[in-house]
């Protein structure tokens, strides 16, 4: 299976006349399945329109019951970005990646907390998506980097997690689905809840976990892979030269009051039986190993 | 964005938050004029950086008459202030603040942040106050109380309370105590703060509780709707070539080695960081160019490292999704040239048109030390920056 997506994923483009919704839209559109699952763009002030054959509605809602998508990709600027999240929430799609950063952290509290008992699942903000390879692909990764295999990817970071599926690819290691969380303090599905998605996939035999500074999710998750995981994780924390109360590129990557530092996660993720490699250059490699 | 203590107490009176009278200046004379205008017998005479740590710097003096105002002033005002979160370089005192002294009875610590983990705000407090929170909460973190608050319903009174109970404010002062810790959360969420220290908060004489220090830092991402906000930055207080890094998009950090990193996103930038110590160099520089660079800004950006005086070599390491290499490349050969290149320079490009990218490299005619992977291409530059 691959997790969260596939082929028959149906998705729509919120900010699809916007210029970054355009580009993208059309660089997935033409990846894979692509022409079957790009089936709806949201724009409510140009209900009506198409975007070169993909019909623009006024509201998430209409998209929905007129083309049954049942996910969301946002591109809309960060102002209105999380205003957008909540409308596919309250339209109960499946599944909502927001690509959109510099979204205020005030408003991602309050979306998140909306979000509670629903039963929509949000990727990101401040990502670049979630692709399944060789079927359909989400977001800005470039796609022609990844293969249809058996590894799973996640990871904070975009360019970063190119360079994972880089080394997995000059190994021959193909993946089953490759997901970016994104770079924000306060988002939507975090290591874990990717880990447990990827520990139920037959299709998926080991995971490569990419982290970075700030935040404790790389540590909640290692602890649950200790007692629950049945397949082997490795991991890379960015970060280990990232001086504290430095904001590095990323909302979310900061050391603050001593916690979040990448020398913490990497021992906490060893602790927990998580291989672990300090050089990014080694991460294929150490996958590989588990095999 | 960070504000001065000054600023912070201007926005925390709006909300109805008890602070000590005092007046902003940038001069001697008007300190000891502010000093008079205040009244009083006793001052404290502070100075207004973005560091903290003042008072144990040097930088926080009590002042008994006016002339000991201006006495004071004199020694603040444009020294060196060093403190553990300045580092060791300092920071220029530009501004000062006098205040009215104020009779302590006991002082606590209160602070509001975002909560990651629950994706809430945090109220933190703790009756260890005046002392450095973080030193508490290593050493004795029994001591410090939390509690998350529901973000449309607020802080309730019943929260406020129980954790002015933990901390052992005494009951005569909660009805003021509870309507300033509820003050201080409006005023967080209002202004779409990412930080609020009140350290310390404290307890005077006649069972009122009042912010004697306050600390405010901003969400960068919500600066648009708060122009007022925005205004307060104080460009003296920032590193200069952060400042200039950001007027070109570009995420910039100085560090302290001497090899410089021009990297297309944050996670792989933190990581070409990484492995440029692990095989034994020290980066110079953190610097994200994004998604979109253009030539004009690796211009921008290498000008910024250039203006290093430690710098000896400088690593480009970009993958090329959207980005293309071959475009990266250009910007690299336009850049190299246009600032005539002083350090050796490694480019290890992988991604979109790689290898159209590496041949305009190649074809360029400088000197430029091509790598092919991660590893190669900081082996090769710790090399270049040790040769």
């Amino acid at each position: 299976m691959s997790i969260l997506i596939n082929r028959d994923s149906r998705v729509m483009t919120q900010g699809i006349t916007g210029k970054t919704g355009q580009f993208h839209t059309r660089m997935c559109r033409d990846y894979a399945y692509g022409k079957e699952c790009f089936v709806a763009g949201v724009n409510p002030r140009k209900p009506g329109e198409d975007f070169e054959g993909i019909p623009v509605f006024a509201t998430v809602q209409e998209a929905k019951q007129q083309t049954g998508a049942n996910v969301s990709v946002i591109y809309v600027p960060p102002p209105f970005a999380a205003a957008a999240i909540d409308e596919a929430v309250e339209a109960e799609l499946d599944l909502v990646i927001c690509i959109t950063e510099g979204i205020p952290v005030r408003d991602m509290i309050r979306t998140r907390y909306r979000m509670q008992g629903k039963k929509t699942r949000l990727i990101g903000p401040n990502c670049p998506g979630i692709i399944t390879p060789d079927e359909i692909k989400i977001g800005i990764m470039p796609g022609y980097i990844h293969k249809k295999g058996r590894i799973g990817v996640v990871s904070r970071s975009g360019t970063l997690t190119y360079e994972a599926v880089a080394q997995l690819m000059a190994l021959g290691l193909g993946q089953s689905t490759c997901i970016g969380i994104g770079g924000d303090p306060v988002n939507g599905l975090k290591h874990l809840d990717v880990l447990q998605l990827f520990n139920d996939d037959d299709e998926t035999d080991a995971v490569l976990m990419v982290g970075e500074i700030g935040g404790t999710d790389e540590e909640e998750c290692a602890r649950w892979v200790k007692d629950h995981m049945r397949k082997p994780v490795v991991g890379f924390i960015a970060g280990v030269t990232a001086p504290p109360g430095k904001r590095m590129g990323h909302a979310g990557a900061i050391i603050s009051g001593g916690k979040g530092t990448a020398q913490e996660k990497l021992e906490v993720m060893e602790s927990c039986g998580i291989q672990v490699t300090r050089n990014p250059a080694d991460m294929g490699k150490l996958l590989k190993s588990v095999l | 964005m960070k504000i001065h203590e000054y600023q912070a107490k201007e926005i925390l009176q709006k909300y109805g938050v008890l602070t000590p009278k005092g007046i902003a200046c940038f001069t001697v004379d008007d300190a000891v004029s502010a000093a008079k205008q205040l009244g009083g017998k006793i001052w404290v005479v502070k100075a207004q950086i973005y560091a903290g740590g003042r008072g144990k710097g040097g930088g926080v003096k009590i002042a008994r008459s006016l002339d000991e105002v201006r006495l004071r002033a004199n020694e603040i005002l444009n020294m060196r202030l060093i403190t553990h979160q300045t580092g060791p370089e300092g920071q220029i005192v530009h501004r000062l603040f006098i205040e009215q002294g104020v009779q302590i009875v006991k002082e606590y610590y209160v602070g509001l942040v975002v909560d990651r983990s629950r994706q809430r705000v945090c109220l933190m407090a703790s009756s260890a106050g005046g002392m450095d929170i973080e030193k508490v909460a290593a050493e004795t973190p029994e001591k410090i109380h939390k509690v998350f608050i529901d973000p449309i319903a607020g802080l309730s009174q019943q929260q406020a309370e129980d954790i002015l109970q933990k901390i052992d404010i005494p009951a005569p002062a909660w009805p003021q105590a509870t309507a300033l810790l509820q003050d201080l959360y409006r005023a967080f969420d209002d202004t779409d703060a990412s930080l609020l220290e009140i350290n310390p908060l404290t307890l005077t004489t006649d069972q009122r509780v009042i912010a004697l220090d306050a600390k405010m830092n901003f969400d960068d991402n919500a600066l648009f709707r708060h122009s007022e906000i925005a205004a307060l930055r104080d460009l003296d207080e920032e590193d200069p070539v952060e400042v200039e890094a950001s007027k070109h998009e570009l995420s910039y950090i100085p560090l302290d080695g001497n090899i410089g990193c021009l990297v297309n996103g944050a996670g792989l930038a933190m990581a070409t960081m990484d492995i440029i110590k692990l095989y034994g160099g020290n980066p110079a520089n953190f610097l994200d160019v994004g998604g979109g660079a253009t030539a004009e800004k690796v211009t921008e950006a290498f000008k910024l490292m250039l203006c290093n005086p430690k710098l000896q070599a400088i690593l480009v390491n970009i993958f090329g999704g959207i980005m293309k290499c071959d475009v990266i490349a250009q910007g690299v050969v336009v850049a190299a040239r246009d600032v005539q290149l002083t350090v050796p320079l490694v480019v290890r490009l992988e991604g979109t048109n790689v290898d159209l990218g590496k041949r305009i490299l190649a074809e360029s005619g400088l000197p430029i030390i091509s790598a092919d992977n991660m590893a190669d291409a900081a082996q090769k530059a710790v090399i270049a920056a040790n040769a």
